[in-house]
Parts: C-alpha cells; structure tokens; sequence
C-alpha cells in the first residue's frame, strides 16, 4: 500500500475530472496525508475474511417482469441541458 | 408559538381546533423570515406551495382525518438531498444547476400520505460530503447555540432548524454520521435507522450501502411517529427490508429499563474525548443505571480502523455514483470539443473541493493494481468491524457512547485539514459500516461557551424499538431536550 506512485493526473483522468494545476498540488499532498493515514488497514489480520459490501439481509433480489407505470419522456427530459426530438442531444461522438 | 410545539403536541391541538395547519405553517415561514438570516438554515422556502399544502391539511382536519393521519399539519422540512416533485434538489452543490425533481422520494410519498406539510429546502455539505455544511456550494449555516461555531454536517440545515424552531421537524440522512453529528451538535434527536429500514428511492446517493434517510426532532416521541412513518419496504429500493413496521411510538414504555443491559464500548471512551463531553457521558450511564438498566463493559476492538475502512468504501462508491454528474442529463453543461473533454470541464466546474477529493480518492482505491491493496482489505475489515458488533448485541442490548468528541467547533477551524475533519466522526462512522440504527439526543451542555452535548445509542439490526424506549426514558428523566438556543 505505498502511496509514492500516487499520480494525481492519472486519476484525474480516470475520473474524468478537469483540475487546475493548483488543485492539483492541494488535492495531491492532501491525498498523500490521507493515503498515509488508511495505510493502518495493513495491521490488521484479515486471512480468511470474507469481503463485506453491504449490510443487507437480502439476496437476488428481483419483481416480476412486469411493465408498470414510469417517467414519461417529457419529465425524464424536463431537467436535459439540451434536448430534441425526445432525446438527450450529446457532443458529436463518432466521426 | 406553535412552532415551538413537538410533533405530539401540535398534532393534539391541531385535533382540537385549537390552532389551524395554516397558522402553524405560517408560524414556521415566519421563523424563518426572522432568523434564518443568523441560522441559515435554508437554501429556499416557497411558501405559496407550503400554505397550499397547510389549507389541505385544514380542510382534511375539519373532516375529522386527524385520528388517522398522524403528521396531519405537521410543517416538515426536507434536507436538500431527497427529491420533492417540482422542488430545487441541488444536493448543496453547483453541478444541478436549476434542477427540479420531476418525481417524490418515497420518504415523501409516506410523509404527504401522513398528512404532513413538506416546505424548504435545507442546507447541506455538498453531496452530504462534510461534517460542518462548510463544504455547501452556497453558503455555512451556523449553530443556533452560537453563530461562530458550525452546526455540524452533513445535515446541518436539517438540524439548526429544528434546534432554531423553524420547523416542527426535518428529514436528513447519514452515510457516516451525518445525522447524529449535528444532532448532538445543534441538542436535537436525530436517528439513523437500520440500513434497509427506509427507502432510499429518491435519495441522492453518495454511498449506496452506507446511506440512510432518517428523521430530526424536537423530542424521542417525534423521532417514534416521523420513524414509523417513513419505513417499510418500497419495491423501488431493492436494499428496502421487508421487516414489519412496529409502532414505534407505542413501543415508548416509560421510565423503567430493569431487565436491559447496555454496553460501555471501552474503545470509545479514550483518544480525543474532550473532559465535559466525557463526564456528561458518564453521567448519563450513571442516570441510565438509575433507571435500572445493567451496565456491562464490551470492547470492539476494531474501532480505531473504522474511519480508515469508511473513507475506502464511502469515497470508492461516491465516484462510482457520481459519475452520473457528466453534463449530459443534469441541467448543468460546460461544453467541451468531445463527449470527455464535455465530461470533464462540466465536473470541475461543478464539482467543489471535498467532492473532488473524494471522487479522485474512490477512483484511486478501486484502479486497476490497487483495488486489492485498498477497496478489497477495507470490506474485508468491514467484515470484523460487523462481527464486533455482532459480538457485543450478544451480551448487551444497546451500546452506549458520545455521539462526537468535542462539542461544536468553530467554523473555519479544520477547512484546511480534511483528515481532522474526517477524524471528527470517529464515534458515529462504525455504525453506518456494520448497518445498525443509531440515535444522538441531549444528554448536557459544555459549561463557557454553552453549547450541547450529544449521546449516542446504537442498537441491534432493526432494534429501533429498543433504541427509542431506552432513549425516551433517559429523555424524560432529564431536564436537557428542553432547552432552546437564545435566538
């Protein structure tokens, strides 16, 4: 768990997350700080654990596959930053 | 004054004629008129729509619907997180732009279906990311005890208000803490319940396995009937439980608590525990005891990693859930020469400090070469930080802590160091991680400034009933819910 290889503007990308070079430089050394803090996890004994990724009594949860009522198109698009036709209009994607 | 009235008491009087849902809305609109300037408790109030909804109420109370509406009338406020229709939902932050929740959360749906009247939108740190509001795109909202210090956060809006009788009571949720911190910190109960308990359809999610809506008030009886009335299964919410809804308020059965243990967690009661809030912890077990409860020592020994394992798992899914916030379906969009170029400029536009800490710290932890080092060991000591808990239940049946370590601190004071901001949950985050229900109520004030302390109850996977007796009891045999900041 070392956090000298911790590229700020690799993860950054990986986000998809625009920062400054000074956010950078702020958000960097304050992440180094807390990287070295929850590097105490490497105390603890964890062989044979089984991973935890929720609390929840409940497996495969499902309904049935049944149409029901939802959104119409016109409120799902109510709050779009630009909108036409009854779609999302999106920067051109493919050449 | 009706404002000032508990849930309970403004219901019965609302029963009787003897104050109209017109006159107590209107009370609340007028509260917040004249302080919310000092608490800014409030990121908007649309009062028309309030009043509409109290003039229902009235007409509903003529017919006599009281006996079987329990918030018949009730002014409730909402934390800006969960979506009322036509409502602004801007989770405190500018990436929502001019947002308006096309539909209810079901929280709300139980709450109108009870009778209450929903108004405002309450403050908040952006995407319930923080412990002081500081981190709202908007503005602080100050402690109703005193203006200088922080109301405590996430849901400091939800809980200054009803520390400041702008609201009868609020809705909030917690992911860490973010109920009971500024519960204890404003001298309101707040109640975190049971993770699967209360439909988080139409919550905001920051950390999908963590998160839980739950209710601020005035006394324990109130966080009874809100809590009875915004739980149950909802087949949108697929980590809904479908375990029956007890009465809560009629499980509130008096002062008695012999034939109840509850545990002293020694982990908790060292480190950076500020002397009064220790001592009003202490005598809060001694009054407890009084009350012929059985105290019992039990140890949970991976306490000190709880913080560590939660700013894994919390920030791991926050950027998962966040990444939805792209510029494509949500009103706000800086635009870009390409789709990503679009992603990116409209998220660090929108996107403040601490969201951008988080989303950069769970992109991190779940990358490729590290998700084992981090993400998959911190589940794993999410497992142990379960059992110790497990452990504990079977020998007690609440455990009893301070709900923070230190009263309200002063605004500005851990801005520039997010680790000590982290650190200030200390108590609160196991809970969240281990999926039990908590509650944070007055148990005294630091003696110069005077500001509340807070005690935290945590109880066994939907032992809420259990919680809210225990609660009540303490409460009634103590002088302190009573008490009302000088605004």
């Amino acid at each position: 768990m070392s956090d000298g290889d911790f590229d700020i503007h690799y993860v950054a990308r990986l986000a998809r997350l625009a920062l400054s070079p000074e956010e950078e430089r702020t958000l960097g050394a304050q992440l180094g700080n807390i990287l070295g803090y929850i590097a105490k996890l490497k105390e603890v004994d964890v062989t044979g654990v089984e991973p935890m990724a929720h609390a929840v009594p409940l497996v495969n949860v499902t309904r049935p596959d049944e149409a029901g009522p939802s959104l119409s198109n016109e409120a799902a698009l109510q709050n779009a930053p630009a909108k036409a036709g009854g779609l999302f209009v999106v920067p051109k994607i493919v050449e | 004054m009706p404002h000032r009235l508990t849930i309970s008491a403004l219901s019965e009087k609302l029963s009787r004629r003897e104050v109209s849902a017109r006159e107590v809305t209107q009370a609340c609109l007028d509260r917040v008129s004249s302080v919310d300037g000092q608490v800014k408790a409030f990121l908007s109030v649309d009062a028309a729509d309030a009043l509409a909804q109290a003039d229902a109420a009235d007409r509903a109370l003529a017919e006599g619907a009281g006996s079987s509406r329990p918030l018949l009338g009730v002014p409730i406020a909402i934390k800006d997180v969960i979506s009322v229709q036509g409502h602004p939902l801007n989770c405190a932050s500018r990436i929502l732009g001019g947002y308006r929740a096309p539909y209810d959360a079901t929280v709300i749906e139980r709450l109108r279906a009870a009778g209450a009247v929903i108004f405002g939108r309450l403050n908040m740190d952006e995407f319930a990311m923080g412990s002081s509001t500081e981190n709202s795109a908007f503005f602080t909202t100050r402690n109703p005890w005193d203006p200088a210090r922080i109301p405590g956060g996430s849901s400091g809006g939800s809980a200054a208000a009803v520390a400041a009788d702008e609201a009868v009571a609020t809705l909030g949720s917690d992911t860490g803490g973010s109920i009971r911190q500024p519960a204890a910190l404003c001298g309101c109960v707040g109640l975190k319940p049971t993770y699967g308990r209360v439909s988080r359809y139409g919550l905001v999610a920051f950390a999908s396995s963590l998160d839980q809506i739950g209710p601020f008030t005035k006394d324990v009886r109130d966080a009874a009937r809100l809590l009875t009335a915004i739980s149950g299964h909802d087949r949108r919410d697929s980590t809904s439980v479908p375990t029956p809804v007890p009465d809560y308020e009629k499980g509130l059965l008096g002062g008695d608590l012999r034939g109840l243990r509850l545990g002293i967690a020694r982990e908790f009661m060292v480190g950076g525990l500020d002397p009064e809030v220790k001592t009003a912890v202490d005598a809060a077990v001694r009054q407890l005891q009084g009350l012929g409860a059985e105290i019992v020592e039990v140890s949970l020994p991976h306490t000190e990693y709880a913080v560590a394992v939660y700013y894994i798992v919390a920030t791991a899914e926050a950027s998962a859930n966040l990444a939805r916030f792209d510029g494509v379906r949500y009103c706000a969009r800086v635009e870009g020469a390409d789709p990503i170029q679009m992603y990116e400029r409209t998220r660090g536009t929108g996107f403040g400090p601490e969201v951008k800490r988080r989303i950069i710290l769970g992109t991190y932890v779940l990358s490729s070469g590290y998700y084992d080092a981090y993400y998959l060991r911190a589940q794993k000591v999410r497992t142990l930080i379960q059992r110790d808990f497990n452990a504990a239940f079977e020998k007690v049946d609440a455990i009893v802590t301070p709900t923070t370590p230190t009263a309200a601190f002063r605004a500005g004071e851990k801005t520039s160091d997010p680790l000590q901001m982290y650190l200030s949950d200390i108590y609160t985050i196991s809970c969240n991680l281990a999926g039990i229900p908590g509650i944070s109520l007055p148990c005294g004030f630091t003696s110069n400034p005077k500001l509340p302390i807070g005690l935290q109850l945590l109880g066994k996977p939907f032992g809420e009933e259990s919680l809210l007796r225990i609660a009540h009891a303490y409460e009634q045999s103590t002088p302190w819910h009573k008490a009302r900041p000088p605004l």
